[in-house]
């Protein structure tokens, strides 16, 4: 299917299409991203210590339906399902598309395929804003939620607001070069005050360690409905970009020429996948490589056009981080391995063997 | 209206002054070649006209100043063909000449049927139509700089910059695309302002030439009045003799000072 697959998507004429050669989303490809996104969400819920079989799963989902009447499942299975499981596999998916879509959309402003959703410092900014909250303020909260998660998202918030604002005050914004170094120097700054207090609170470094390499423990849904709609908003605005990424393609000149504004597509995606980012690193901490690999991994197989990019790594991103998720929790069980670990110790050697395959022809 | 008027305009990058004190009016569907020596400025008064450099003085399209128009506005007055057009690898040639229908749409808006049709249209008439689906990079020089028009045309702009038509052509595709551009502008009424290199090219196809060096304007007029060996050998610093064509305009040939010494 994945032979099959490439060929329509590079080959094959639309069927009585005006113009031929135009960027579409393969039918077979969109279809594969719905059966891993199922596939792995199934997966993701049915594997744990306790066993818990497919057809309780499927009753479990069912019983909520009014009007169905499935047999009644054992309470605590079905506790087990809907407080545990199947929150962490959704918020997995949320956290795995949001990642790649955030990528992908990085990689299109700045026209550099290194680009990932931390290039302006989000990364160092939540973790920054995450290890302040657990040396300074464990276990606080604030209007009932965690302090943690809400010191995260201000601090990505804020590195990407202060990296932006450093790269206009340098070079004007003329050009995406001086944007990246404002994000490279003021993630150092970040990274360096990170550590250090990381070095003089010792007493909690296994707990900030945990958090900068992600994770997605969950009690319930709260995670989820925390980050879904900055999450909702950031993948529409993006969505809705998708034309305009392909257009800076060209260039910010010749974008310019053709009546584009770069530097507003620029801010408006920036803060769009900014702000899903920090809600999910906020969340499940800074987990690598996500977005980096999977919209590459889209790219390499189906084309480079940001209308079959950006969705498709929403999918495959989602059933990415459900699948890294549930071998984080089962392959050293009862222990659970951070998540971004599994992500670049299983990602990596797949790229690798995707890039080799398609002879990185479309990188 | 799709005259271009510039008045005393001045462009500097940071502190040096690149093009001073420029007065220069361009009819309506009229020729317009910008010739000078390497650094005189002609890209940058094609650059200010589609407002990629800051500017000062005045540059009015019909009757309305540039720099009183919205990017789209401007951009369905003017399209510009770049000297080296960015060609995304991967890219189709259809996608890539339907990225000039981007001024006609909404910030949000997606091409339809009708921005297809003009495409495809664009695409045939340029000889690009079994192109259509080819990636950019695997296209020949020639068909890049056409591609690079399509999508100009495309934009359906009444004013054709064009950066150095002919660079990195041989002769037959530099003929083969000015030709076109002459089509075109003969078809569609088209005003064209391109910056030249080729002085016997610029002065066979333009109607006017204005001879810039170090960003001021030293001569304007026919090929007959500016194509003169005095006024090149001043200006370009090049011992040149112009030959008179047999009604197809003057053609200007470098000569050697000291001709080489030929073997008996």
């Amino acid at each position: 299917m994945l032979i099959l697959g490439r060929r329509l998507a590079r080959t094959a004429p639309r069927p009585a299409a005006l113009l031929q050669g135009l960027p579409y989303l393969p039918w077979v490809w969109a279809g594969a991203g719905f059966v891993a996104l199922l596939g792995t969400a199934v997966l993701g819920v049915l594997v744990g210590p306790v066993h818990i079989g497919l057809g309780t799963v499927v009753q479990a989902l069912v019983a909520p339906i009014p009007w169905f009447h499935a047999a009644a499942v054992d309470p605590g299975q079905a506790s087990i399902l809907w407080s545990l499981r199947i929150p962490r596999v959704v918020l997995g998916a949320i956290v795995g598309g949001m990642l790649a879509i955030a990528g992908a959309a990085y990689q299109g402003v700045f026209r550099n395929p290194l680009a990932d959703p931390y290039l302006l410092g989000a990364a160092a900014g939540a973790n920054l804003g995450a290890t302040l909250a657990i040396a300074f303020a464990p276990g606080s909260t604030l209007i009932g939620v965690n302090v943690v998660p809400l010191a995260g998202f201000a601090g990505a918030g804020l590195a990407v607001a202060g990296a932006y604002a450093l790269g206009q005050t340098v070079t004007g914004l003329r050009n995406t070069t001086g944007l990246i170094l404002a994000g490279v120097a003021i993630a150092a700054f970040f990274n360096a005050v990170q550590t250090y207090i990381q070095q003089a609170q010792t007493s909690n470094i296994r707990q900030v360690y945990s958090w900068i390499l992600g994770r997605l423990v969950t009690a319930g849904w709260d995670g989820v409905l925390l980050v879904l709609p900055y999450v909702v908003l950031s993948v529409a605005v993006i969505v809705l970009h998708r034309r305009l990424l392909d257009a800076l393609s060209v260039g910010d000149d010749e974008v310019t020429s053709l009546g584009i504004s770069a530097r507003r597509v620029r801010l408006i995606v920036v803060v769009a996948a900014t702000l899903g980012t920090a809600a999910v690193v906020a969340i499940a901490g800074t987990i690598a490589f996500v977005g980096i690999i999977i919209p590459h991994t889209v790219r390499l197989l189906v084309g480079r056009s940001y209308r079959v990019v950006i969705p498709l790594s929403v999918l495959f991103g989602a059933a990415f981080l459900m699948l890294a998720d549930t071998a984080a929790r089962t392959v050293a069980a009862p222990a659970e391995l951070p998540i971004g670990v599994i992500t670049a110790f299983v990602g990596a050697p797949f790229f690798i063997v995707v890039m080799r395959s398609t002879r990185a022809a479309a990188l | 209206m799709s005259n271009v008027v510039l008045a005393n305009v001045g462009i500097a990058y940071d502190s040096d002054v690149v093009v001073s004190g420029l007065d220069l009016s361009i009819s309506s569907g009229e020729w317009l070649a910008l010739i000078g020596p390497n650094g005189a400025g002609k890209t940058t008064i094609l650059r200010a006209i589609a407002r990629l450099v800051a500017y000062e003085g005045d540059i009015r399209i019909g009757d309305q100043a540039v720099a009183a128009m919205s990017g789209r506005e401007l951009a369905r007055r003017v399209a510009m063909v770049m000297q080296e057009p960015h060609m995304p690898d991967g890219m189709s040639v259809s996608q890539y000449v339907l990225l000039g229908r981007s001024p006609h749409l909404t910030y949000f808006g997606k091409e339809g049927r009708r921005d297809h049709r003009i495409v495809a249209d664009i695409l045939e008439r340029l000889s690009l139509d079994a192109l259509a689906a080819r990636p950019l990079d695997h296209l020949s020089g020639g068909e890049r700089q056409r591609a690079a028009i399509a999508r100009a045309l495309a934009q359906q702009a009444p004013i054709l910059l064009v950066d150095e038509p002919t660079s990195s052509l041989d002769v037959g595709r530099q003929q083969e695309v000015l030709e076109l551009i002459d089509a075109l502008r003969a078809e569609q009424g088209l005003t064209v302002i391109a910056a030249m290199h080729e002085l016997t090219l610029a002065g066979q196809y333009a109607d006017r030439l204005a001879l810039l060096v170090g960003g001021k304007l030293v001569a304007l007029g026919g090929p007959a009045e500016v194509l003169t060996e005095p006024a090149i050998a001043s200006h370009y610093h090049a011992h040149v003799q112009v030959l008179s064509l047999n009604g197809s305009g003057r053609a200007v040939v470098p000569v050697r000072s000291h001709p080489p010494k030929v073997a008996p």
